[in-house]
């Protein structure tokens, strides 16, 4: 800047001015970490915070900038973090998105109270529009530097030569239409946060603060008979870091000992701890889910209280170590054994699970599936053909050879050939107990040739397997 | 709720469900097996709000999980069950199948089962839902010999079960018995179907249960039948009972064993 160089200047130029210069390759992914990074910094003034890539953030500050004293103040103190951090920043502050853009395009700092937009832009040249290389090359030849200029002529003549969408983006930069952004995240039901002027670091003080802040959060949402299914703590460095950790909840949670404890145990499982580095300014507790609580007179009937208290350990294993290992199980409508029964997230479908229609067993029969089930069927070696669809005598499996003492079957399950993904070989199933008592489901892959209606056709290899493991 | 007055209402609905389930119990603390020799030896039957301890080895999962989860329907028929498993031994020994389960007998819709990473999570969540008194058993099933398993855990577990009431049943696969402040501990084996013709096909699950300690009493071994439609343990019909017992760890057991139930 100093040396006179200016953004947009080729690089020979450039290189004419400044011969000591040194050039990289834009680097894109990481350009858009950084605005995603800065991003998550500027949550702390306001949840709405939209990206205008590659270089842009849109931050709708209604209702916010009193917190910080103002716009004015708040414009100062966006900059001037970010000023300090190394980055040229160009901010301004008006009542539509796209007005306040086409201000940083070319000045900083710049306030525009509500009506004044078309006296704050016209002035500016219309490359600040950000509207393609193609209409501001136009629009420049056509003799309209300024966007007063182009304001100036009637609308249809400019709809007419530069299509309908630069007029509305004109329109709107006028003040007279607002584009809404788009957040990148969604907003929270509820939110509570603590600024701290002087940083905490300490895991006692914060630990301190985030269960303050769940009192205030419980406080808010017990105002309107709500709980909490979602709850988000965001850790604000004082270096810029942001780190948000969510907790899941299968019930409405309206105790703040419980957020409490949630988070405690969410905190010491983490697999890279929370690095407080130089300390924390801001923590902020968010309630991204909310359900109506029904507030009900508590009897002592065993089940209510027995489930209430199921639910809260589900929820805090699901804390420590996932939601998705924490399961209940739901029967399903197919006869394929490995798909007989789902495993769903405790927290969701316990209610559902409590009240699943399991088929019934059949009476003084023994057990017809085993007890243990191989997520994958795992080979096993027969040594010899027997009868054609008769069962093995001997087999190797896992190295070891068992030789067939008892056998009941075959039961034959066929694929679900109506299914795009359900055509495979046909089995057909044996009930097999061993020389030392050891009982496997074993079954074979496939029809031997002799029974396939279609001779011409390849016969596929027949292959066994052990599916399961009875008691 | 403050936690005497819970573990106060805990009590009186164990005591209450155990009373409208078989009134003739005498000790509260006990649930009776089914198997009469063996609910003798163990004082009228296993010991509630304990550890307690099946070691089986590595080909002997299944066998072993059926006793586990007789042993779980046992205890509490009624009430959710939290099954903890190491996801390592799902790769070693399959996944638990609600399907057998359902075909035992046992309810699926109490069970809520528990996919821990490693030993260390397994363990640290068997102790938390041990400390929830509404679950009637808590089953931690872990493959191999666990170093985190050791007397203190054992300890800690006990003392957790002891202030609950609620009984945890540890499923140790291919692992070594190691002290422990367990109430029992078991080594299951598979056992033959009862003799019969070849051609009929085997019956309900019938392990051969060694109990090999016993803090309160003496052991025994015995040929054990899961019923499946009441739901307890029963002497198998035709098997020659009682079983002479056999030293540990002798090599070719399984083989031993079986000729030696052909002679008696």
């Amino acid at each position: 800047m100093h040396a006179g160089l200016s953004i947009g200047l080729p690089l020979a130029n450039a290189r004419a001015i400044c011969p000591e210069l040194t050039v990289f390759d834009a680097d894109e992914a990481a350009d858009r970490k950084t605005l995603e990074d800065i991003a998550d910094w500027c949550d702390r003034f306001t949840p709405l915070v939209a990206l205008d890539p590659p270089y842009g953030l849109y931050l709708d500050i209604t209702g916010c900038a009193h917190l910080f004293g103002g716009e004015r103040a708040l414009l100062q103190i966006v900059c001037g973090a970010l000023t300090r951090r190394g980055f040229a920043v160009s901010a301004g502050i008006a009542s539509t998105s796209v007005c306040a853009r086409t201000l940083t395009r070319h000045v900083s700092g710049k306030i525009i109270a509500e009506g004044e937009e078309a006296a704050a832009v016209a002035p500016l040249p219309v490359s600040a529009l950000g509207a393609g290389e193609a209409i501001t090359t136009g629009l420049r030849r056509a003799g309209l530097k300024t966007i007063g200029d182009v304001a100036a002529r009637a609308p249809h003549e400019i709809t007419a030569r530069f299509g309908a969408d630069f007029t509305t983006l004109l329109a709107q930069a006028l003040g007279e239409g607002d584009a809404p952004i788009s957040p990148r995240k969604p907003l929270p039901d509820y939110i509570v946060e603590k600024r701290f002027p002087e940083p905490v670091a300490t895991d006692t003080v914060i630990a301190m603060n985030l269960s303050a802040l769940a009192a205030m959060l419980v406080t808010a949402m017990d105002r309107q008979g709500k709980g909490a299914r979602r709850l988000d703590a965001s850790f604000f460095r004082t270096d810029g870091a942001v780190r948000t950790i969510s907790v899941d909840t299968g019930r409405p949670v309206t105790k703040p000992e419980v957020i409490d404890r949630l988070f405690r145990e969410r905190l010491d499982a983490l697999n890279d701890p929370l690095d407080p580095g130089f300390g924390f300014d801001l923590i902020r507790l968010s309630a991204g889910r909310t359900e109506i609580v029904v507030q009900q007179q508590r009897d002592l009937d065993a089940n209510v209280h027995d489930n209430d208290e199921l639910a809260a350990l589900i929820d805090r294993i699901a804390a420590r170590i996932g939601g998705k290992r924490v399961v209940v199980h739901l029967p399903q409508d197919t006869h394929i054994p490995e798909r007989a029964v789902m495993a769903v997230a405790a927290q969701y479908h316990l209610a559902a699970a409590a009240q699943a229609a399991w088929p019934e067993r059949i009476e003084s029969e023994p057990p017809l599936r085993p007890l243990r089930l191989f997520d994958r069927p795992e080979p096993i070696n027969v040594p010899f053909a027997t009868v054609p669809d008769g069962p093995p005598h001997q087999f190797t499996w896992r190295r070891v050879t068992h030789a067939v003492v008892r056998v009941e079957g075959p039961e034959r399950i066929a694929m679900e050939w109506w299914k795009q993904n359900g055509c495979g070989p046909t089995r057909d199933y044996f009930r097999i107990e061993d020389e030392a008592g050891l009982r496997f489901w074993i079954f074979r892959d496939g029809l031997y040739e002799s029974e396939l209606a279609d001779a011409e056709r390849e016969p596929a290899p027949v292959r066994w397997f052990v599916h399961g493991l009875f008691a | 709720m403050s936690t005497a007055r819970t573990r106060t209402l805990a009590n009186l609905r164990g005591r209450i469900e155990r009373i409208e389930t078989h009134g003739d119990t005498p000790d509260l603390n006990k649930v009776a097996l089914g198997h009469a020799a063996a609910d003798a030896t163990l004082h009228g039957g296993l010991a509630l709000a304990a550890v307690h301890e099946v070691f089986a080895e590595g080909h002997q999962s299944a066998s072993a999980t059926g006793f586990v989860a007789g042993l779980a329907g046992r205890v509490s028929p009624r009430r959710p069950l939290v099954w903890v498993r190491q996801d390592f031994s799902e790769i070693e020994s399959g996944a638990l199948s609600l399907s057998g389960l359902c075909e035992l007998g046992l309810d699926p819709r109490l069970l809520v089962t528990v996919r821990a990473p490693d030993t260390d999570a397994a363990l640290q969540t068997a102790a938390d839902a041990l400390a929830c008194d509404a679950l009637g058993a808590v089953v931690l099933e872990v493959w191999g010999q666990a170093r985190q398993l050791d007397l203190v855990a054992s300890r800690k577990l006990t003392l957790a079960a002891a202030a609950s009431g609620v009984t945890a049943l540890l499923l140790r696969m291919a692992a070594e018995p190691r002290p422990s402040t367990a109430e029992t501990r078991w080594i299951v084996r598979a056992a033959h179907s009862p003799p019969s013709a070849p051609w009929t096909a085997w019956g309900a699950p019938v392990f051969d249960a060694q109990l090999v300690r016993h803090r309160h009493g003496p052991v025994g071994r015995w040929i054990m039948e899961w019923n499946c439609d009441e739901c307890l343990f029963s002497e198998p019909a035709s098997y020659p009972q009682p079983l002479a017992a056999t030293p540990a760890h002798r090599p070719h057991q399984a083989q031993a064993f079986g000729q030696q139930r052909r002679a008696g």
